[in-house]
């Protein structure tokens, strides 16, 4: 305890001992403290600046930045940044209307606001809701041109949302609050009733925006950010249930979710794509078609998911037994022991993997194009294809490697500060 | 050092166990239990480590299931119905020996936490009691901290406030003060002694004989999953009866 430990170092303590300051001191100390030392600090800062004089030579001194085509290009004898110039679009957008690029480019940029605001802890409520809500409209819309919501989705989401309120705040909220949820949940249920037994018609709200582009036509930078954005984001509380389905007393619950997390992590992704992308068709009746992009996000999400749960599994192993005790002897009932005591509590101490877990998969994404979807890394690959621009992979790798650095560094550094904001207060 | 003897046999009965009996797989480590329990009587339970003092206690609110017998308590008999289970731990109050608060809520949190999402009272009908509950533990400043700032005296006197919280009639104690360190056993037991004053139904295991002398009406010595003795403490420490209690109490007053 920290008054305490004060209090006694009032008696006899004294200064720490005195070390050289400054950064002369500090390069003594560390780079220089021996021979030996100060051997391998010069090789491997002549090596490192070895490295960076050439590529700085090669990427800005000798580059050439404009050029008509590649054997123009090749004359420098640098990097041929002029290939970026002429290809990006369709690395970052593939084949999407080459005059409609913006949409995609807005869609990108919604997805990223949705993404950024959700990194902040004061959005963690209701507010998450909002911001997913929106931003997910924005981005199909704009991607699509035209989205159609079933009046069945309206009903669905009334029960779901109605019944979740009227079970979880029930003698919380005020009574006003309440008689809401009941009456979404009544109205919710009652209309999907209906609907299923025909007497209410198929009905939707259209809302055509801009022309109708498909899945097929999509590729690039959006292509990635949606496949890894939504397929984490589903992925997490589907790998939630798992992990503690895995600890279910249930032995039915608990051999259904060890036998799918064993199975799942032990095939590779690639192959489940392709099942999902030739077999499943053939399990469907004939004429359902289920759109091949919407395929291989489930693929990803059931892929993922499995990872997750054994993430999670971990966390939830390592909290003490009296932390369940403590909120059993209270009379918390299982949803509230895992939602308030638990996971808050197993989810921190698997920051790091699991963000680690998600990096993997942002990269990983890329094995759609086995099942024909062309994401970042695949429209980069495609780029290379043009016969005018031949011999040139590296400035174009070098640039997809660049942007994925960008979102993955990101990430890491967001698992750091994240790991330390919410320990905060919490350590000894 | 003498009281005076408190009379019960009027009180009505809030905890009683007709012959309990249980085993951990072959292990039988509860062994024909009968114990009643009057309202508002302290019970200090006392025996050799692993002679299921703290499995039976564990058994009044259900976090140890017992076999055979039966175990009502605040005459609610304890079945695995999930209702019954729930009733029942609304009305008895557990104190662990490693406090077991929850780590990421500050202290405050820790108290309504239970009131606001099993009682369903009002945030800050439950603030307010949790307050009051911090100033008879006597740590009201630290409402707003985290338990890991907290040294472990102060963390078993909020781990005792959070159990008042639920406004209990029965208080259970496994070991309360032996993981605290020396200087900090008093001020907890301090708390409990408070708190059996205030006419609280106690069920405490622990070895500070001095506290069992001062507050409890009887004396409970476990021995290999039986209750070996039990008499009001003043003839349990100066005339036992059974040869294991004598030398257990040689073995912990005289060391
Ligand atoms: N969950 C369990 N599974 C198996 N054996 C247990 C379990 N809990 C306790 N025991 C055993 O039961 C006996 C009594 O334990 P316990 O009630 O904790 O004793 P005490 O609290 O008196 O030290 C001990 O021998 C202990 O090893
Ligand atoms: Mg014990």
């Amino acid at each position: 305890m920290a008054d305490i430990a004060e209090r006694e170092r009032a008696g006899k303590a004294r200064a720490a001992p005195t070390v050289e300051g400054g950064a002369l001191g500090w390069l003594r100390r560390n780079l220089f403290s021996s021979w030996g030392n100060a051997l391998t600090t010069v090789v491997l800062l002549g090596f490192v600046v070895w490295i960076g004089i050439w590529f700085v030579d090669w990427a800005i001194v000798h580059a050439t930045f404009e050029a008509a085509n590649g054997p123009e290009c090749g004359k420098g004898q640098g990097a041929c940044w002029a290939l970026i110039g002429e290809k990006y679009r369709y690395i970052f957008f593939g084949s999407f209307p080459y005059e409609q690029h913006w949409r995609p480019l807005f869609a990108c940029i919604a997805m990223l606001a949705m993404l950024l605001l959700s990194c902040d802890r004061r959005m963690w409520n209701w507010r998450l809701l909002v911001i997913w809500t929106v931003g997910s409209f924005v981005t199909f819309l704009l991607m699509f041109g035209e989205l159609r919501f079933p009046l069945t989705l309206f009903f669905l989401v009334g029960l779901v949302a109605g019944g979740i309120g009227w079970g979880m705040r029930a003698g919380i909220a005020s009574p006003r609050e309440i008689a809401i949820h009941k009456a979404l949940t009544i109205v919710g249920g009652i209309g999907l009733a209906l609907r299923i037994v025909g007497v209410i018609p198929a009905w939707g709200l259209e809302i055509n925006a801009f022309s109708y582009v498909e899945t097929g036509l999509w590729g690039g930078l959006p292509v990635t950010l949606i496949l890894a954005t939504y397929g984490l984001v589903f992925a997490f509380p589907y790998g939630i249930l798992l992990a503690l389905g895995r600890r279910s007393n249930l032995p039915l619950v608990k051999g259904l979710c060890v036998g799918f997390i064993e199975l799942i992590r032990g095939v590779p992704l690639i192959s489940l794509l392709i099942m999902a992308s030739v077999m499943l068709p053939l399990f469907l009746p004939t004429g359902s078609n289920i759109d091949k992009f919407l395929r291989a996000l489930v693929a990803v999400i059931l892929f993922a998911g499995a990872y997750i749960a054994e993430i999670i599994r971990g966390g939830l192993q390592s909290l003490p037994r009296g932390q369940f005790e403590a909120a059993d002897a209270m009379g918390l009932n299982y949803l509230q022991k895992t939602s308030l005591i638990i996971l808050p509590q197993a989810l921190r101490v698997v920051i790091p993997p699991l963000i680690n877990t998600f990096i993997g998969f942002f990269k990983d994404t890329s094995l759609v194009l086995i099942i024909g979807i062309f994401d970042f890394l695949n429209t980069a690959n495609q780029a290379l294809v043009d016969p005018n621009w031949a011999g040139f992979p590296g400035e174009v790798y070098i640039f997809a490697a660049a942007i994925y650095f960008v979102f993955c560094y990101s990430m890491s550094r967001y698992s750091k500060y994240l790991e330390v904001e919410l320990n905060k207060g919490t350590r000894r | 050092m003498a009281r005076q003897r408190r009379d019960l046999s009027a009180a009505p009965t809030v905890i009683e166990l007709r012959s309990v009996n249980k085993w951990f797989g072959q292990f039988h480590v509860l062994t024909d239990i009968n114990l009643s329990v009057k309202q508002s009587e302290k019970i200090v339970v006392c025996g050799p480590s692993g002679s299921g003092k703290s499995t039976l206690i564990r058994c009044i609110n259900r976090l140890e299931e017992h076999q055979e017998g039966d175990l009502i308590v605040d005459g609610i008999t304890l079945t695995n119905d999930v209702k019954n289970i729930e009733a029942i731990r609304r009305e008895v109050g557990m104190v662990f020996q490693s406090f077991n608060l929850f780590p990421h809520l500050t202290v405050m949190e820790n108290l309504t936490l239970a009131p606001v999402w099993v009682k369903k009272m009002p945030k800050k009908e439950a603030e307010q009691i949790a307050m009051s509950l911090l100033e008879r533990v006597r740590i009201p400043e630290q409402a707003l901290k985290y338990p890991g700032q907290l040294s472990g005296g102060q963390q078993q006197r909020v781990a005792i406030a959070r159990a008042l919280c639920m406004r209990p009639k029965i208080m259970l104690f496994d070991e309360p003060t032996s993981a605290l360190d020396p200087e900090m056993v008093k001020e907890v037991l301090d708390v409990m002694t408070e708190l059996a004053g205030e006419g609280m139904t106690m069920l405490v295991v622990t070895h500070e004989m001095g506290f069992a002398r001062a507050v409890a009406d009887r004396v409970i010595f476990m021995d290999r999953g039986e209750i070996v003795e039990q008499n009001e403490p003043e003839t349990f420490f100066n005339s036992p009866q059974n040869e294991r209690t004598k030398t257990f109490l040689g073995q912990i007053l005289h060391h």
